[in-house]
């Protein structure tokens, strides 16, 4: 127990930011696919064949292809692009992207797809008869949208976001081999630095439990508001 | 875009894409076992044995299988007693610890998704069979497994799906596996785009078979 106490002696304080750092590139990946699932989403039910190909591309090569090759590719090649982009405007020296950055753009586009297929399948099965009424009212499009699908495509959404929310958070434990220092990665440290592997990794697993389950009990008070109506 | 790359490493990565179905196999198979018995666990009315089933597919679902992968291959050396016993043989072994964790892992997801399709069996079909006077022993082996196997495949073949993508996890415990192949070509030759074409192509293409299998099985078995 000693181990776990903070300050200088012991890994508590560590630990505990590192929790943290896990719950903020969590939010920020979810937040990233949020962005990429309002773009992708509109784009699966266009009329239009080319843009319906182009989304499918997306969500199938991202849930086809393992998360940490994903997380190579944007950790090896993210600082090779945005210096390729930077040396069109005469800037040549080395960047370095921020590994917070790249983790959570890489967990992002992940996650964005799977959310884009949760989007997608909410939209869907919402009533006809509700995209027509809210025609009929006169309503402006923007109106249309915000006010009459959305919330109903939120209240079919959050059951399957709160797995996608599980994943994106699981899945965050893979950036530790960039060195980004979330749980896993203060583990591996701790685990290292006193020969304790069994003891720190047992204890991320309880941490990973802990978020998992505080975050169930989150989205099911989130649930509970949106179905206020049925 | 450098070809010459991609076809020069598209044989190492044919190669190492048999380390990875290997791992997908072995912990498919030991994974069903374990899912089997912990969905029939689960369904036992002892409280005790329901809620340790529950306990196992709760603690596996809910932590990163990476966690699991250093927990066997780096945790488990450290326990005196397993470095001496006969279990050593397996456990020193990052191939098995690998499957090991793996298998743990698919196990949970499949007990939860047999667990499901027990439930939804209609109870008039068991009742079927026993007003035929079949023991419960035979209803279960030829009716209930059977309608359960056919009511989770498509569950099942997105499990497998998983798994294939969770085999990459291997390459962190130093195993060889698509993905550590992929990455050891990316960090020496700094192509991270053509190697990443190439690997995950490999992927696309498996999850494709895999995809077109389950779906070749549902119609085979659909009544």
């Amino acid at each position: 127990m000693e181990l776990l106490t903070f300050g200088d002696t012991g890994w508590g304080d560590e630990l505990f930011r590192a929790t943290l750092m896990t719950i903020a590139v969590s939010i920020t990946a979810m937040l990233i696919g949020f962005s990429f699932a309002a773009i992708f989403t509109p784009l699966k039910l266009s009329k239009f064949k080319t843009l319906n190909l182009i989304a499918n591309i997306y969500t199938t090569v991202i849930r086809g292809v393992p998360e940490l090759l994903v997380i190579y590719l944007f950790f090896f090649g993210g600082s090779g692009a945005i210096m390729f982009v930077a040396s069109m405007f005469g800037y040549n020296e080395y960047i370095e992207i921020n590994a917070f950055l790249t983790g959570s753009f890489a967990i992002g586009i992940i996650s964005g797809a799977y959310s884009t297929e949760v989007f997608r399948g909410a939209i869907q099965s919402i009533d006809k008869g509700q995209f027509e009424a809210a025609k009929v009212l006169g309503l402006s499009k923007f109106k249309q949208f915000y006010k009459i699908i959305l919330p109903q495509m939120l209240r079919l959404a959050i059951p399957n976001l709160s797995n996608v929310w599980q994943i994106t958070l699981k899945d965050t434990s893979l950036i530790s081999v960039t060195g980004l220092v979330e749980i896993m990665r203060q583990s591996y440290i701790a685990a290292g630095s006193t020969r304790d592997p069994l003891f720190f990794y047992s204890f991320a697993a309880v941490l990973y439990l802990l978020l998992t389950y505080i975050s169930m009990k989150l989205i099911n008070k989130l649930e509970a508001r949106y179905s206020r109506g049925y | 875009m450098d070809f010459d790359l991609m076809i020069n490493s598209f044989p190492k990565l044919l190669n190492a894409t048999f380390i990875t179905l290997k791992l997908l196999s072995a912990s498919l198979i030991i994974g069903l076992f374990v899912g089997l018995i912990f969905a029939i666990l689960r369904l036992n009315k002892n409280i005790i044995v329901n809620r340790f089933a529950y306990g196992y597919s709760y603690i596996f679902r809910g932590t990163p299988l990476l966690v699991q992968i250093f927990i066997i291959y780096f945790g488990l050396g450290q326990i005196e007693y397993l470095r001496t016993s006969f279990l050593w043989v397996i456990l020193k072994e990052p191939y098995w610890c690998a499957i090991i964790a793996f298998a743990l892992n698919t196990g949970a997801y499949t007990s939860e998704i047999l667990r499901s399709a027990f439930q939804t069996i209609k109870p008039g079909i068991v009742e079927a069979g026993k007003s035929l006077g079949i023991s419960n022993k035979i209803i279960f082996y030829k009716i209930q497994i059977p309608i359960a196997i056919r009511q989770s495949l498509p569950a099942y073949g997105n499990e497998i799906i998983l798994m294939l993508k969770g085999t990459s996890l291997a390459s962190t415990v130093t195993l060889m596996d698509l993905t550590g192949v992929a990455k050891y070509i990316i960090s020496t030759t700094f192509k991270p785009i053509e190697v990443f074409i190439v690997a995950g192509g490999i992927y696309l293409f498996l999850t494709f078979l895999i995809h077109n299998l389950i779906k070749f099985l549902e119609r085979k078995y659909s009544y």
